[in-house]
């Protein structure tokens, strides 16, 4: 068998790796990670991802629904509430999944299993790196939000078929604008303690309070405020005004920006820790 | 365009690491070249894992010059470490998945094509005698059988250099061998070999060139047989006395050997007959508990040049 290496290079020696050829190429050498990773995990995520946004929807939607009567005006312009409940919970859903995706699995790949170590090992770089798993938290939002859209149309709570395939992409847009943050995040942080405050303090008030289920009109003028500067609101709202038809332009330009700059300044952000933690 | 500089695989010019204040390379010159097998020996904290971390490039030099097959580190970082191979000293194996998934991942990383990797990840797992438990998870291997994936890992790119840092570290004596084995087996077939250790052990058996570093500074280098002749005598004479005798005893013994060390647990007498020292000690009507004649080894070569052993 043939291991050696060192033997002068020329035609019969050794192959050599191409160097890397583009932006693509290095993220594209993780693909085979990333798919081995989630046909290691897909079926743990199976319940979390799928089955419980649906009994979100069953509960709150259809059941406690059942009892408000709202007025279209309102509930933002939808016809019931779980017109109006559904949007919402489509992009808080994008905004846990991310959640997830960011915190205990990378502070794992930093520290406990040292993943980063063995790719930044090799010709990878750590803007590859972020890149590809970036790549991978979209994908994770995009099946579980394609799933829960597909399983709302039933339904009858969307407006048009158009509004419901640009939301989709809205939602990838909503988890990346999470992801790059709390991914910058999770990269600076010493270890995992400080999690259980991200979501507590983070995570849950804003999925309780920017707007998936109720108006936050109903809040008292400061929160409201508070609540508008919230990136889960920016999300909400664009993801609901698409599935109702309700499209203001400029407020949907507003929050595409907002979002927008969100995910790329976290980008660089997480590109910049992640580096400045490994590479020492 | 081979040339004499492309037989120089690594080449390090008054190379400095410093993290903040604290300066764990203080200016070390080395010279690795084609087919050698070189060593880094010292004790912990030395700047052995900080100068192996500055070659692999993925740390950035503080200041002098590194050369990695006449490449610079910081300007052409990926495309080194796409033709080095790295043993870190702890694993970084991906322990939930399977031993063949593990090589197969990382080969991919190189832009290695899918078949090719494949196939040279069964040459790996037989070559590292690890084809038996291709598909256990890494979280089950032994220590001794992670430490082998991960050098079947490292060699995955066919690497013109190997570093490995603290390849035996952790592992008991068997796995010991077993993996000196493999890389034996490596040095023969001419892979250019750098590693850290503070076995002197595993350097002797391993290194034909080695440095021996201090406090960030390379104190002597050379084959271990060279240091062993420049910084020790042919024998050591090993005496124990007592609890406590030590101290008492080293002075009446001082004049019996060419230097005298004395360790909490014995007194080292360095001496070109070993036996015969031995003899006028007991002649002196001094009864040690244990006495033995040893060769003189790295150990000492370090002891001498550092007043401190190498692992304590």
């Amino acid at each position: 068998m043939e291991l050696r290496p060192s033997a002068p290079t020329g035609p019969a020696g050794p192959t050599r790796v191409a160097d890397r050829t583009g932006a693509f190429d290095g993220a594209g050498r993780l693909v085979d990670y990333w798919a081995t990773v989630y046909l290691r995990t897909w079926k743990g995520s199976v319940v979390s991802s799928f089955l419980v946004p649906l009994l979100y929807i069953l509960a709150m939607g259809v059941l406690l629904g059942g009892f408000i009567k709202g007025d279209p005006s309102k509930l933002e312009g939808a016809t019931s509430y779980l017109a109006f409940v559904a949007p919402g919970m489509v992009a808080a859903q994008a905004m846990t999944t991310v959640f997830g995706e960011v915190t205990y699995p990378v502070m794992g790949m930093i520290k406990w299993q040292r993943i980063y170590y063995s790719m930044i090992a090799t010709p990878l770089t750590v803007g590859d790196i972020v890149f590809a798993q970036l790549g991978f938290v979209m994908f994770r939002v995009a099946t579980v939000c394609a799933v829960f859209l597909a399983v709302m149309s039933p339904f009858g709570v969307f407006a048009s078929w158009w509004g419901v395939l640009v939301a989709f992409f809205v939602q990838l847009l909503i988890g990346l604008a999470f992801a790059t943050p709390i991914f910058a995040l999770t990269a600076a942080m010493k270890d995992e303690s400080a999690f259980s405050l991200v979501f507590r303090l983070g995570m849950i008030p804003l999925f309780l309070f920017s707007g998936a289920f109720f108006p936050i009109t109903n809040l008292s003028a400061a929160m409201e405020w508070f609540a508008r500067l919230t990136p889960l609101w920016h999300g909400v709202d664009l993801t609901r005004m698409l599935v109702l038809g309700t499209v203001d332009v400029s407020m949907a330009v507003v929050h595409v920006v907002y979002l927008g700059l969100l995910a790329a300044a976290g980008w660089w952000l997480t590109v910049r820790n992640l580096q400045r933690r490994l590479v020492d | 365009m081979t040339t004499g500089a492309e037989e120089s695989m690594i080449r390090a010019v008054d190379l400095h690491k410093s993290f903040g204040a604290f300066e764990a390379v203080r200016g070390i010159d080395v010279d690795v070249r084609r087919g050698e097998s070189f060593g880094f020996l010292g004790p912990n904290g030395a700047g052995k894992s900080s100068t192996m971390r500055m070659i692999a490039a993925v740390s950035p030099v503080t200041s002098g010059e590194l050369r990695i097959l006449g490449m610079d580190p910081a300007v052409d970082g990926p495309s080194i470490r796409g033709r080095i191979g790295v043993c870190p000293q702890e694993d970084t194996l991906d322990t939930e998945l399977n031993v063949r998934d593990n090589l197969y991942i990382y080969g991919r990383y190189f832009g290695i094509a899918r078949a090719e990797v494949r196939q040279r990840s069964e040459e790996l797992l037989e070559f590292v005698q690890l084809t038996e438990k291709a598909g256990a998870k890494v979280e089950d291997l032994s220590g001794g059988m992670k430490r082998r994936l991960t050098i079947a890992r490292s060699l995955i790119n066919r690497p013109d250099v190997l570093l490995l840092d603290e390849p035996t570290t952790g592992l008991d004596p068997q796995a010991r061998h077993v993996v000196w084995d493999r890389l034996f087996r490596l040095k023969q077939q001419g892979v250019t070999l750098v590693l850290t250790t503070h076995y002197m052990d595993e350097a002797e058996q391993l290194c034909d060139r080695l440095v021996v570093m201090d406090k960030g500074l390379i104190v002597a280098q050379g084959s271990p047989t060279e240091l062993i002749r420049a910084h020790s005598t042919r024998e050591v004479a090993e005496l124990r006395f007592r609890i406590g005798e030590h101290e008492a005893v080293a002075p009446k013994l001082e004049d019996l050997a060419e230097r005298l060390e004395v360790l909490p647990d014995r007194i080292l007498l360095y001496t070109s007959d070993g036996e015969e020292a031995i003899a006028k000690v007991h002649e002196r009507g001094l009864d040690p508990v244990m006495s033995l004649v040893r060769r003189s080894s790295l150990e000492d070569v370090f002891l001498r040049l550092t007043g401190r052993t190498l692992v304590d």
